[in-house]
């Protein structure tokens, strides 16, 4: 049992060290499609974000505290949306009959990307929007009273909350690379020879597994937990540099 | 005479509580003016309504004769004419320099001015060489001379001070209040401090507000305010180790003051019926075992609280009554003093002052 864990281990070090197209390719694709649902996440759930943070709704009429307090609510619900539920929306909507079945997405990397941003929006307007939220009061003040403009004022506030905002989109790039459930319904974890369409790590594992190449999906966790720690390394020391008193 | 700051009949209310009412005072130009009292008096509310920041519920501020509005416009033109101390010290997170020379880029001045400017400020709050420096790395004294210098870099005609030595060290204290003494000085800016601590009030300010539940209870010269009837002093001075009592002199020929709750202070001085007393912090001995000295006032106790200051550590001993005594950091740690450690105090007749 002991030669045979060993065996297994050395021979997924080899598979992992061997390049293997098919390995790369799985990877590769994983990276791009996370990469660029977090990207177009930063540019929509940033700026979101921001905004609701500088307390921009912090109006006396109850109306518009009441429709504030409603959409905070709501963003801290999606920021733990089951991918699943995302997945199988996103499908209904592209599947040939759906509304937008005519454009023919269904089972492409854009697809999954689709899916992917709609689950990493609410994360990087959450972070963000508490990030800016915990500083904006002091530094807007401080900024303020040492002469600036609001505009002035607002700019320190972002730059203050830089940390923050790096954070959200750590965080949710983490959540990407590691989702399956979305993406295996929308993008169909498609392979064509050793060209990933759209098969990632996360769901690459779900099949190898099922067929009990075990060797593969060892070699493809390892690869997802090596980039989870890379994350969370980056995560820790941007923390820590950040730190305040 | 015209005031550089005058307020008539100012009132705010935060949630229906109010927390000022009918404020009416000036300042002149030039004069180091404190506002005193304790926590919750009102004072902060009071400065952040000078400085713009918030906006009365009622009644006028008036700079240099003309009347505030509160137009964003003119709330930022006035406040480019003032500086401000926060007590909640806040840096931003980047190196001192820029820290410092904030207040003048948003002025749209660059260059060498700010440079001049900056290391000009810096010799005054003593921390030439700190310009490289991340703000947030330094102590907490260090980071409220940064805070001041940002105020002061770009000399503003009225300086407001929330507090500005609360919880720093005597190293610190002295060198905010010099250099505070010394703008006022060279500068002839005018200072409006809040501060609980008299003495500090009497060493700086020429004039003084003395504010208690919102209401300026009584205004004018310092000594006209330390002369009020001493219990209305203690209420109001969160002055540590002030004690009141009824004072005896013994056959000895020193005073012996009854504060209540089984403790007994002896005074170097004769004294009879209502007194009130001040220990300062750092006049009071303390140690794990009782101490043969010359000391005539000795207690036992226990440590209540423990804060911090960086190289000296404030303690809160319960002994019949609350003392706050001060230590170096060296020797507290040597002591090995936890919460509830049993410790003793001892201070000298000589070192209690009558308020």
């Amino acid at each position: 049992m002991q030669n045979s864990l060993v065996e297994v281990l050395l021979r997924v070090v080899q598979l992992i060290l061997s390049l293997n197209p098919k390995i790369l390719n799985i990877t590769l694709l994983s990276l791009r499609v996370s990469g660029t649902a977090v990207l177009i996440g930063a540019f929509i759930g940033v700026p979101i974000g921001t905004i609701l943070g500088l307390g921009q709704f912090r109006a006396k009429q109850s109306l518009i505290r009441f429709i504030d307090l409603t959409l905070r609510s709501v963003i801290n619900t999606f920021m733990g949306l089951p991918p699943v539920v995302v997945g199988l929306i996103v499908y209904l909507l592209l599947t040939t009959s759906g509304p937008l079945g005519p454009l023919g997405l269904l089972y492409k990397p854009v697809a999954m990307i689709i899916t992917q941003l709609i689950m990493v929006v609410p994360i990087i307007v959450g972070v963000t929007m508490s990030a800016v939220g915990s500083v904006e009061k002091a530094v807007r003040e401080k900024a303020l009273s040492l002469g600036a403009t609001d505009g002035q004022a607002a700019r320190m506030v972002l730059k203050e909350a830089r940390m923050g905002l790096l954070t959200a989109i750590i965080v949710a790039f983490g959540a990407a690379i590691s989702e399956v459930g979305g993406i295996m319904i929308t993008g169909g974890n498609i392979m064509r020879g050793d060209e990933s369409v759209t098969r990632t790590l996360t769901t690459a594992i779900v099949t190898e597994t099922e067929l009990g190449n075990f060797d593969l999906a060892i070699s493809l966790g390892i690869i997802l937990l090596t980039m989870a720690f890379a994350i969370n390394l980056a995560l820790t020391v941007i923390q820590l540099r950040g730190v305040k008193r | 005479m015209t005031f550089l700051v005058e307020t008539q009949g100012l009132c705010k209310e935060y949630s229906r509580r109010e927390v000022l009412s009918d404020i009416s005072f000036g300042v002149e130009s030039g004069e180091i003016f404190a506002l005193i009292g304790p926590n919750g008096a009102g004072k902060t509310t009071l400065l952040r309504i000078l400085d713009l920041l918030d906006e009365p519920s009622s009644g006028t501020v008036w700079f240099q004769g003309v009347e505030v509005s509160y137009s964003p416009r003119n709330r930022q033109v006035l406040r480019r004419r003032m500086g401000m101390v926060f007590q909640q010290t806040m840096l931003f997170n980047t190196s001192v320099f820029n820290n410092v020379a904030y207040g003048l880029r948003v002025r749209g001045i660059n260059g060498k001015d700010v440079r001049d400017a900056v290391e000009e400020m810096l010799r005054i709050v003593q921390l030439e060489g700190f310009e490289g420096k991340n703000a947030l790395k330094l102590s907490g004294g260090e980071s409220q001379r940064v805070a001041l210098a940002q105020a002061l870099v770009t000399e503003p005609e009225l300086l407001l001070l929330d507090e500005p030595t609360a919880n720093l060290d005597p190293r610190n204290v002295s060198i905010v209040e010099e250099a505070l003494s010394r703008i006022n000085r060279e500068r002839k800016t005018t200072i409006i401090m809040t501060t609980h601590n008299m003495f500090q009030a009497e060493a700086l300010a020429d004039r003084a507000a003395l504010l208690m539940e919102g209401r300026i209870e009584r205004i004018g010269k310092l000594k006209d305010i330390l002369m009020l009837p001493s219990k209305v002093l203690t209420k109001f001075a969160r002055l540590e180790n002030v004690f009141s009592g009824v004072a005896r002199v013994s056959e000895e020929g020193v005073s012996i003051i009854d504060v209540g709750d089984g403790v007994q202070i002896e005074v170097a001085l004769q004294r009879h019926g209502n007194v009130s007393v001040h220990v300062r912090p750092e006049d009071i001995i303390l140690s794990t075992q009782p101490l043969i000295s010359s000391a005539r006032n000795r207690f036992e106790g226990r440590v209540s609280e423990i804060s911090d200051l960086g190289s000296i550590v404030r303690l809160k001993v319960e002994a019949g009554k609350g003392f706050t005594v001060q230590v170096t950091k060296k020797s507290f740690n040597e002591m090995q003093l936890n919460l509830n450690s049993t410790v003793f105090l001892a201070f000298k007749a000589s070192s209690v002052q009558i308020v």
